[in-house]
């Protein structure tokens, strides 16, 4: 994977890298993923058959790579190799080259300018650094290329590739190795800092005397063509690692191809700032023997333009050259998740306690597969968020890939299948000639030193150290005036700390938010205000904290940073803290240490309130400079405290301070030698935490918030019961859940790698204030400066110290609307006025609405005020196309049936199918009822049926009764989370609709558990256009930066509509920090994602949609000119219907009957689709008068006219004034020909499916009902089999289907991924082999029965036969899987039933219905979130309960005779149809193992049957009583 | 909020009247004292609304924090309360009492049901403030030596007063009359506000420092030049009280008069100072009286002349009869077009709607007879309504006593307006920029005075509003001195 960090000037039109940032493109957030795979002897013996091997493996994985807008240019593809001597000894003479033995000698793979003098000037470059290294250059061969199978972008940006040959001069071959690498880094550097004309196509692929790199932008089948050595039999080698990219961009460049020297790498390092942060920090503290003075010439360790998993290589290779083997600085890097882990082996956890004091995890989905040129293995992540499959075969070959099935093998031929499981290492040693398995090698490199000792010895815990003497006490006279100085209002105590320690949570709210953002409110705003959490989509899945906790951590290290070279028992002398968040006594224990090894210096984070706005940036480049000092005199911590605030101080913004200290540290190199601690006043919310840590904090004392919560006892506002200490524990225990879902939704599992990883957008701040401060920081319209910061804290200070009788807290009005608050859109003079503007069909009255919403928005609320029409040369408003065609382009939101009432719902599919626009299910499925047309050719049946993470109702029934499928990727309010629909929102009807009991929660996932990276997402996209080939496929992403690239990859996975929703709307509940903290206005990701398509040449072939409060004409016009052509709208729609924005959506109240299912408050519903179809002509009509001004006669024209727009001149606002919309407005320098609208469509690729062949061979069943039977051999290449057939049974015989057994299909091979996805009713498919992942999705009704090839060696029931997150989503049907599955086994099920004989972690996630029968081992977390269903899982060696998640369901033994009876014939079938010895032997002792079955039963759901059941018996009983009369 | 479905348990609930028969031989209050447990119930009636209309554009002018207390009070948190509404609202035992609460007629809860009862719930708890003792005096923290006039107090010139003072500075309030309170005295008949309420919120201001001279009219009393070199700023408040009048044959006779004069006379008797000499007392006992406008004006002067003794009364409006319930051309959360009746329509009264008085009649002077015609409006070519007479519906009839309350015209030009060259609005009220600045350095605009007749809370409103434009003046102007 790849996320650029390149930054680097345009210095060619051949574009041989990444473009400049351009307008709102960033190269920055470029994005990929991929595919893996190697295939090695394990003997270690060579030959060209491995790299032929190789390069098909790779072959067979180009549907996960990707291709731009030209068709033959790839993202990139490469391969590794062995450096084959004998094929250079045989080409070198021709070269003028005289080689030396094999090791003798290392070769660089070195791209070059194609100008030749820029490339003689590199060259020499080389030549000189190679001769000062005291090693001796051999020569330059011409690596012999073809190009003439390349794309046109690849050809044009092809560097000139040449090997350069390297002598070993008398050192060992170790340390040949490592000056080799002294020598690529000081030459990177050297040509980097030069002049030379097209440097930044220098690049050097890899410099070994083991191994070589043969890449480029190149689609896989190119590489051997290209590279014509490939070709040659005597290039041959032990092992070969290949890799095929998924960029989500098509800047896709030569050298981000992988593999890098040691990595190749499907996923993504989300803590990457942090990351290259924290190696340039600790550069000050660098020690080697093994470099000696040859140290300082590697740095930067990490050269920070390059993208994450290149990173990541010079992060391995460092410590791999500093003296560690491969797998132990992979488990340095990636270490598995320990901490939650209480099974581990007491010395591997020492060894990961260890390595946790000395450095943070780079965390995020990985697939890793590395090689020094010996060793040859693969890690997973520890959420095992990437697919990875192996086969061993008896002649000693060992295959891994994405994939299974990426080469052919007879069944006799393997040894052993499996898959790589989440933190586990796979790993061949080609030199020992066998596998190390991955508990061999972890205890091995953990016995390697007594680091469980070295911990126990060194490490110091906060708990363990003395209770303090003096630990500050609560100052009531002072409070409410300090309280005032950082702008605490009584809205927040309510609503945002109350529900904290009364629930120890966060606090939920509804509706989204429609105050200004912090840049445009009159009101003086908290810095963290400005800073938007980023979040996880697509590219990379967020994690639930909740349900999957085992992989998250808040434990952390604080202190000095050791010598990452050095491995000495006191390297992990640091303290360790359980969470983040420090009470006043915690703080105290550390200021009073009497260690001097931790002495701490606390330095005021104040300013002088006479020294004005001005003293701000002294007081704070003071406390760098003193900081430092302490450091370089010996402080190991650094306080910053604003305790002390009074009349003559004021404090200096928390964040702030932190951020200008931990960048000013890093930039003098000491930052590792002391660490950072905040003791602030100001810090109360989640956000306001997860900022100071972000930017640098090691742990928080909010001590203002804890005295507010004695405060707030000692006044009783806290309710009965809890008094102010165990407000304070609830409250820290709320801090620290948000603190992890803030993690989480960047995908992020750990507080140490979170720490400093700056995972925020600024809006709002200009860059003189980012540079300085928070340096690279996404900062994109500019804003205010250091100087109006300080203006901020001195108004809050001043209200806080004026003089006057009585000092009271400002309300607030950020959350619920106030007069004297802050500013909303939505307020009681812009509700009422629609409201009757609709109700009573008047334009004049809408107009009064539209003036006053525009006006507000010009003055005081949104960016899209600040831009003004240019109006050019009107034209009759008779010539622009008539509202009703502009109307077609609109929607309404994803408002679910169960989030929204029934009547509010359909009334808003009513309204949007008379007019022929388009509404929207929203994620809750739809009653079946509401496809059918009523008689009076109205419809209730929503256009747009929506995809979502929980998959609630997603049938094929639901599928091809669509005309648009969307694809929720996030959405505004509440992005990279999931959601949860409480027991008693759960009515009979929301039930059916979503496969689910009523009364039992339901619980929607954060990620799609089908997709974790960009190909998964195409993949998705392929599925269920076989679903519905008519219907179009439309990705919703939420606006933040990056969203671009984001897009231009889903472009390229063949989206056919982009919805690019901003960040206010949000018509349910969710939590208060979401709603108000993440993602950014649509007008920015909007502009952004235009210009990237745009530049990409990828806009023509998709179409894109934005929303988020959309109000007026005026809105959709300035949507239509910065990129979209169509709009959707859900808050003002929701208002026609009578909302009055209550926002108690999450309560059940809403007094007006939309967000309830209280039946006496949905009577109170008084919406009429009359009133919205009048709405949206209202809308078309304003939309058309300003298109008459503009001169446009159609919206079309309209789309991406940018130069109809120019930023707002009279900005004259004290915080406004700064801001900078250029950015917005800039139009790609693209040629003319370039579309900047969609003109074409997509191709899907599903004209070649195989379904075609079955819908062919079935017609006699789709048409007649007559059975059929077809054999048909299968391939990994065939992906998504059954689907389009079981659309065709759904279309003709509804959810109903066919009888069973209708249409059976018999496979032989390896099915491709997404195996039997939707099947519907009536169909069996039957695999004689193995299947990839994903197989029976949302499986409808069908039987899917896979079952390993006849003559296997292999023990069936151990061996992985059907991937991961197979049966996700499905609803009915049956399956039955004679060997193991990969992880998260049946998550999402809902209803269908299936046998297994063992599965992976997670298995039965967030189940609510069926029954899954597993004969065997499960991995960890089984039936984590499972809130219906049952499952019986053969408990063989008794530890079953430890690897369940226990949170929601219990265990008992299957006794009930029903229960008994379910359980025996799904295993005899089972037997029957897949032949399992396994199933057989336990029918065959069936009384002797069923006791050892245990049943899975969630505790709600069984609650609930248990009273239905009384209920039933109740009702059957009164029947029965005889009647007196 | 602590009962999220308290709307959907407890019905609307006001404190009772006194009993028609018992009310009407006294001058006190008429309603009856509320429980409290009902009070809390009533409060749990309030939504906490995300959007609180109540507050809004066609709500509370004094932009009272209506959710807070409404939920303090179910509570059972009095003085919280008592505080939350002290910050926006400095006499809430005025608005509680009096004011018709566009509030309630703004809230939510009225869309689907009867609206949270927030005027009761605002009056009782600023009386459950005094007494038990929690209101108390606001001393400045410091004073600025700066000296503010305001003329007078009204309304609008105590709150603009009251808040002027608690910033520090030195205020003198001026009242042409001979007691403090401007309407709020004379105006309001007791049986709606009895006097000691007022009493003892002046003793409040009084005791924080404020100065009250009464029977000073600026502009004859003290020249307005005076004025100017002894204060830093001045706040006019002088309300709007020059009274519509009915120009039509026999407007003369003795018998007819404007209704504040009637409610003045009787206000003042029932503070103690001797009754008027019978020619020049005005009262309905025993007499047939007829008020002319429906306005709360009118229903001020019915309810008294229930309590006088009258024989007959009849109220007559030149309007047609509103809908009983809210008109649609008035929809939610817009103040209704409705037909109100008050507490002194239940203790008896004979209304007309759509009538125009066309003369008076009488003998020696004095009235005897009332002419009007019925009529109806109807809406002209561009759209204006135009009143037209219905034929052959001319009617008489018997008076003694006929009160006009139709309205006011605007503030008193004469004299202190005039002097000073202020600016007027094209309604004849004082004009004033965005601080509520005048045309004339230094001095303010508040209140009817400046709005035009308008409701107690506006008049609140304003004098804050006010306040604050003179603070902000005077902090430049302090600046400015200071070099």
């Amino acid at each position: 994977m790849d996320r650029s960090q390149i930054r680097q000037p345009r210095r060619s039109s051949r574009r041989p890298t990444l473009p400049d940032p351009h307008g709102l493109y960033d190269p920055a957030y470029e994005h990929d993923s991929c595919g893996i795979g190697f295939v090695v002897n394990i003997q270690g013996q060579r030959s060209h058959d491995i790299v032929a091997k190789g390069l098909q493996v790779l072959n067979n994985l180009e549907h996960r790579g990707a291709q731009g807008c030209d068709p033959c240019t790839g993202d990139g593809a490469g391969i590794l190799l062995q450096i084959p001597h004998e094929f250079f000894a045989r080409v070198a003479p021709a070269a003028g080259l005289a080689l030396p033995q094999a090791y003798e000698y290392g070769i660089g793979m070195v791209f070059l300018p194609a100008d030749p003098a820029g490339r003689r000037l590199c060259e020499q470059v080389v030549g000189n650094v190679v001769a000062e290294e005291g090693q001796r250059l051999l020569g330059w061969r011409d690596v012999p290329v073809k190009d003439s199978h390349l794309g046109e972008q690849a050809r044009a940006s092809m560097p000139a590739i040449r090997q350069v040959f390297i002598a070993r001069d008398i050192l060992s071959e170790a340390d040949f190795e490592r000056k080799l690498y002294v020598i690529r880094k000081r030459v990177e550097r050297a040509v980097r800092e030069s002049a030379i004309p097209e440097r930044e196509t220098f690049y050097l692929a890899s410099l070994s005397c083991r191994t070589l790199v043969y890449k480029g932008l190149l689609l896989p089948k190119q590489l051997p063509l290209f590279y014509q050595d490939l070709a040659d039999a005597s290039v041959v080698s032990a092992l070969a690692l290949v890799h095929s990219r998924f960029s989500t961009n098509t800047f896709p460049t030569w050298s981000l191809a992988h593999p890098y020297r040691y990595v190749c790498h499907n996923g993504e390092i989300n803590t990457l700032k942090g990351n290259v942060n924290w190696m340039r920090a600790r550069q000050g503290r660098l020690q080697s023997d093994l470099f000696g003075d040859d140290l300082q010439k590697l740095f930067p360790i990490i050269h920070e333009r390059q993208s994450d998993s290149a990173c990541f290589d010079n992060a391995l290779e460092f410590l791999v050259m500093g003296g560690r083997s491969l797998p132990h600085a992979m488990m340095m890097l990636i270490p598995e998740a320990w901490v939650g882990n209480p099974h581990m082996d007491m010395d591997r956890r020492g060894f990961y306690e260890y390595h946790a004091a000395m450095m943070e995890p780079w965390d995020g989905p990985a697939a890793m597969a590395f090689t020094d040129g010996r060793l040859i293995g693969a890690t997973l992540d520890r959420n095992g968020l990437r697919p990875a499959r192996y086969v061993v075969t008896h002649d000693g070959l060992a295959v891994m890939a994405s994939e299974a099935g990426v080469l052919p093998f007879a069944p006799q031929d393997i040894r052993t299948k499996g898959r790589l499981q989440p933190g586990k290492m796979f790993l061949v040693d080609t030199v020992q000639g066998r596998i190390i398995d991955d508990e061999e090698i972890k205890a091995d490199i953990a016995g390697r030193k007594p680091y469980r000792q070295w911990v126990a010895a060194h490490r110091i815990s906060l708990d363990e150290l003395p209770q303090p003497m003096n630990v500050p006490q609560p100052d009531h006279a002072t409070l409410r005036q300090r309280q005032q100085a950082f702008s605490y209002t009584i809205e927040e105590l309510k609503m945002v700390i109350t529900p904290m320690v009364v629930n120890g949570e966060e606090a939920v709210g509804s509706m989204g938010t429609d105050t200004p953002l912090a840049v445009l409110s009159d009101r003086p705003q908290l810095l963290f205000k400005y800073f938007k959490q980023l979040f996880a989509q697509v590219t990379n899945p967020p994690i639930d904290p909740i349900r999957e906790a085992l992989v998250m951590s808040l434990v952390t290290n604080i202190g000095p940073k050791p010598n990452l070279l050095g491995e000495t028992p006191e390297s992990c002398r640091r303290i360790k803290v359980q969470q983040p968040i420090l009470t006043n006594a915690d703080l105290e224990k550390i200021r009073t240490i009497a260690d001097p090894d931790f002495r701490s210096r606390t330095l005021r984070l104040l300013f002088r309130v006479a020294d004005g706005p001005e003293g701000l940036a002294t007081a704070v480049e003071e406390m760098c400079r003193q900081a430092a000092e302490a450091i370089r005199t010996g402080d190991k911590f650094i306080i910053l405290s604003d305790r002390g605030v009074n009349a003559e101080w004021a404090p200096i913004p928390s964040l702030l301070g932190i951020s200008a200290v931990h960048h000013h540290l890093i930039r003098e190199s000491l930052r590792a030698e002391a660490g950072l601690i905040v003791e602030t006043g100001e810090a109360r919310e989640i956000h306001h935490f997860a900022c100071l840590i972000g930017y640098g904090a090691g742990t928080v004392n909010p001590y203002l918030a804890f005295e507010t919560l004695v405060d707030m006892a000692r006044e009783a506002y806290l309710p009965e019961g809890i008094d102010a200490a165990t407000a304070e524990s609830k409250y820290i225990k709320a801090i620290n859940k948000g603190l992890l879902k803030v993690f989480s939704k960047m995908g992020i599992s750990t507080v140490q790698s979170y720490c400093g990883a700056q995972i925020f957008e600024a809006i709002g701040l200009n860059s003189d204030l980012i540079d300085r401060y928070f340096t690279g920081t996404a900062s994109r319209i500019q804003g205010i400066g250091i100087r109006e910061v300080a203006e901020e804290a001195l108004r809050r200070h001043a209200e806080a110290y004026k003089p006057a009788a009585v000092h009271q807290l400002d309300f607030g009005g950020e959350y619920h609307y106030r007069v004297q608050g802050e500013h909303h859109n939505w307020n009681p003079k812009t509700i009422a006025t629609l409201q009757q503007a609709t109700k009573t069909n008047s334009y004049a009255t809408f107009k009064e609405f539209s003036a006053v919403v525009n006006d507000e928005s010009k003055t005081r609320s949104n960016l899209r005020g600040l831009l003004e029409l240019r109006t050019g040369t009107p034209i009759p408003i008779t010539e622009v196309e008539p509202a009703a065609e502009i109307v077609k382009r609109f929607t309404t939101g994803a408002m679910s049936f169960g989030a929204i009432s029934k009547e509010a719902h359909e009334t808003l599919a009513l309204a949007m199918n008379r007019i022929g626009a388009k509404s929207n299910t929203g994620e809750g499925g739809e009653d079946p009822e509401r496809f059918v047309p009523l008689p009076n050719g109205d419809s209730k049946n929503s256009a747009i049926k929506q995809v979502a993470s929980a998959r609630f109702g997603v049938t094929i029934h639901y599928l091809v009764h669509a005309k648009e499928l969307q694809i929720k990727m996030a959405q505004g309010a509440k992005p990279g989370e999931g959601g949860q629909l409480p027991g008693h929102k759960v009515d009979e009807t929301i039930a059916r609709l979503r496969y689910a009991t009523p009364g039992v929660q339901l619980i929607s996932p954060p990620p799609h558990h089908d997709i974790y990276s960009i190909e998964d997402l195409a993949q998705l996209i392929f599925d269920l256009k076989n679903a519905n080939p008519d219907a179009a496929v439309t990705v919703k992403l939420v606006a933040e930066v990056g969203v671009g690239t984001v897009a231009a990859g889903v472009a390229k996975a063949h989206a056919d509509k982009i919805l690019i929703s901003g960040d206010s709307g949000g018509t349910g509940a969710s939590p208060l920090a979401s709603i108000k903290y993440a993602g950014i206005p649509w007008e920015l990701g909007l502009a952004e994602t235009q210009q990237t398509l745009v530049m990409n040449n990828l806009r023509g072939r998709v179409r894109i949609e934005t929303d988020g409060q959309l109000k007026t004409g005026r809105d959709v016009v300035i949507a239509a000119l910065l990129g979209a052509e169509e709009f959707g709208f859900s808050t003002a729609p929701l208002i026609v219907e009578g909302c009055i924005m209550m926002r108690k959506c999450h309560l059940n109240t809403c007094p007006v009957g939309i967000a309830t299912h209280d039946p006496v408050l949905r009577a109170k519903f008084t919406g009429q689709p009359e009133h919205v179809v009048n709405y949206f002509f209202f809308l078309a009509q304003e939309v058309r008068e300003l298109m008459a001004q503009l001169g446009f006669r159609t919206v079309a024209e309209m789309v991406g006219r940018v130069d109809k727009l120019q930023a707002h001149k009279a900005l004259d606002h004290w915080k406004a004034r700064g801001l900078d919309l250029s950015s917005l407005l800039v139009r790609p320098e693209v040629e003319p020909s370039v579309p900047v609208r969609c003109v074409q469509a997509q191709d899907h690729g599903i004209a070649e499916v195989l379904d075609h062949a079955l819908i062919e061979r079935a017609r006699p069943a789709l048409e007649h009902r007559t059975p059929v039977r077809i054999d048909l051999p299968i391939r990994n290449v065939n992906r998504t089999v059954g689907t389009m057939l079981s659309g065709e049974i759904a279309k003709r015989y509804g959810l109903e289907g066919l009888p069973p057994d209708t249409i059976q299909i018999r496979f032989t091979g390896t099915a491709g991924q997404s195996f039997g996805a939707f099947l519907a009713r009536g169909v069996t498919l039957t695999l004689e082999g193995e299947s990839n992942d994903y197989l029976g999705k949302g499986l409808s009704g069908g039987r899917i029965i896979v079952y390993p090839p006849k003559g296997s060696t292999f023990v069936p029931e151990d061996t992985i036969l059907v991937g991961n997150t197979v049966l996700y989503g499905a609803t009915a049907g049956e399956a039955f899987f004679y060997g193991m599955a990969g992880e998260r086994f049946a998550v999402r099920n809902s209803g269908a039933n299936a046998v297994i004989e063992g599965v992976g972690d997670h298995g039965c996630e967030y189940m609510t219905g069926g029954v899954v029968v597993v004969l065997g081992a499960t991995g960890r977390n089984f039936a984590g979130g499972m809130s219906g269903g049952i499952a019986f899982v053969l408990n063989e060696d008794g530890r079953f309960e430890q690897r369940c998640n226990l949170g929601m369901v219990e265990l008992e033994p299957a006794r009930d005779p029903a229960d008994v009876a379910v359980l025996r014939d799904l295993i005899r079938r089972h037997a029957e149809y897949t032949g399992s010895r396994k199933a057989k032997a336990v029918l065959d002792r069936w009384d002797d193992v069923l006791p050892r079955f245990v049943k899975v039963v969630p505790v709600e759901y069984r609650r609930v049957l248990e009273a239905r059941k009384v209920a039933a018996q109740k009702h059957a009983q009164q029947k029965a009583a005889p009647v007196h009369g | 909020m602590a009962d999220i479905r308290g709307f959907m348990k407890v019905k609307r609930s006001g404190p009772t009247r006194r009993p028609v028969e018992a009310r009407v031989h006294d001058w006190k209050e008429f309603y009856e004292p509320i429980a409290e447990d009902a009070l809390k119930a009533q409060g749990s009636r309030c939504m906490d609304c995300g959007v609180p209309f109540c507050q809004g554009d066609t709500g509370c002018p004094v932009e009272n924090l209506i959710p807070e207390w409404n939920d303090l009070v179910h509570r059972g948190r009095w003085i919280d309360a008592l505080k939350a509404l002290h910050t926006t609202n400095n006499f809430p035992e005025f608005t509680g009492r009096l004011c018709p609460a566009p509030c309630e007629s703004a809230c939510v809860l009225g869309i689907i049901d009867d609206p949270v009862s927030i005027r009761v719930i605002e009056w009782n708890i600023i009386d459950k403030g005094f007494a038990e003792g929690w209101v108390s005096p606001i001393l400045p923290v410091s004073e600025t030596g700066l000296r503010v006039a305001v003329v007078g107090s009204g309304p609008a010139g105590l709150a603009a007063a009251q808040q002027l003072r608690r910033a520090g500075h030195e205020v003198t309030v001026f009242e042409k009359a001979d007691r403090i309170g401007g309407l709020l005295r004379y105006g309001i008949p007791d049986f709606k506000m009895e006097k000691w309420v007022l009493d003892r919120r002046l003793d409040q201001m009084i005791a924080e420092g404020v100065t009250f001279r009464t029977n000073v009219d600026v502009g004859r009393d003290l020249s307005v030049e005076e004025l100017r070199q002894s204060f830093d700023a001045i706040c006019l408040a002088g309300g709007a009280m020059a009274p519509r009048d009915l120009p039509v044959p026999g407007r003369e006779l003795s018998g007819v008069h404007f209704a504040m004069d009637y409610l003045t006379q009787q206000n003042k008797i029932n503070a103690g100072d001797p009754p008027p000499p019978p020619a020049e007392r005005l009262t309905a006992e025993g007499k047939r009286v007829v008020i002319i406008g429906g306005g709360d004006t009118g229903s001020d002067c019915l309810g008294t002349t229930h309590r006088q003794g009258a024989k007959e009364v009849y109220q007559f409006e030149l309007l047609p009869q509103p809908p009983p319930q809210r008109a649609e051309s008035t929809p939610w959360p817009l103040w209704p077009m409705q037909l109100r009746s008050s507490h002194a329509h239940e203790e008896g009264c004979k209304r007309e709607w759509s009538v125009s008085t066309t003369k008076f009649t009488g003998r020696k002077g004095r009235v005897e007879k009332l002419h009007a015609v019925r009529v109806n409006f109807q809406k002209d070519d561009q759209g204006r309504s135009r009143m037209v007479e219905i034929p052959d519906t001319a009617f008489e009839l018997d008076v003694d006593l006929v009160l006009l309350a139709m309205g006011f015209a605007g503030p008193e030009k004469r004299g202190l307006l005039t002097d000073l060259e202020v600016t007027l609005d094209a309604r004849g009220n004082v004009a004033v920029d965005e601080n509520y600045m005048t045309n004339v350095d230094g001095v303010f605009a508040a209140g009817d005075m400046k709005r035009g007749a308008s409701l107690i809370v506006w008049a609140i409103a304003e004098g804050r509003k006010a306040a604050a434009g003179i603070e902000r003046y005077l902090k430049t102007k302090a600046l400015v001195a200071r070099g």
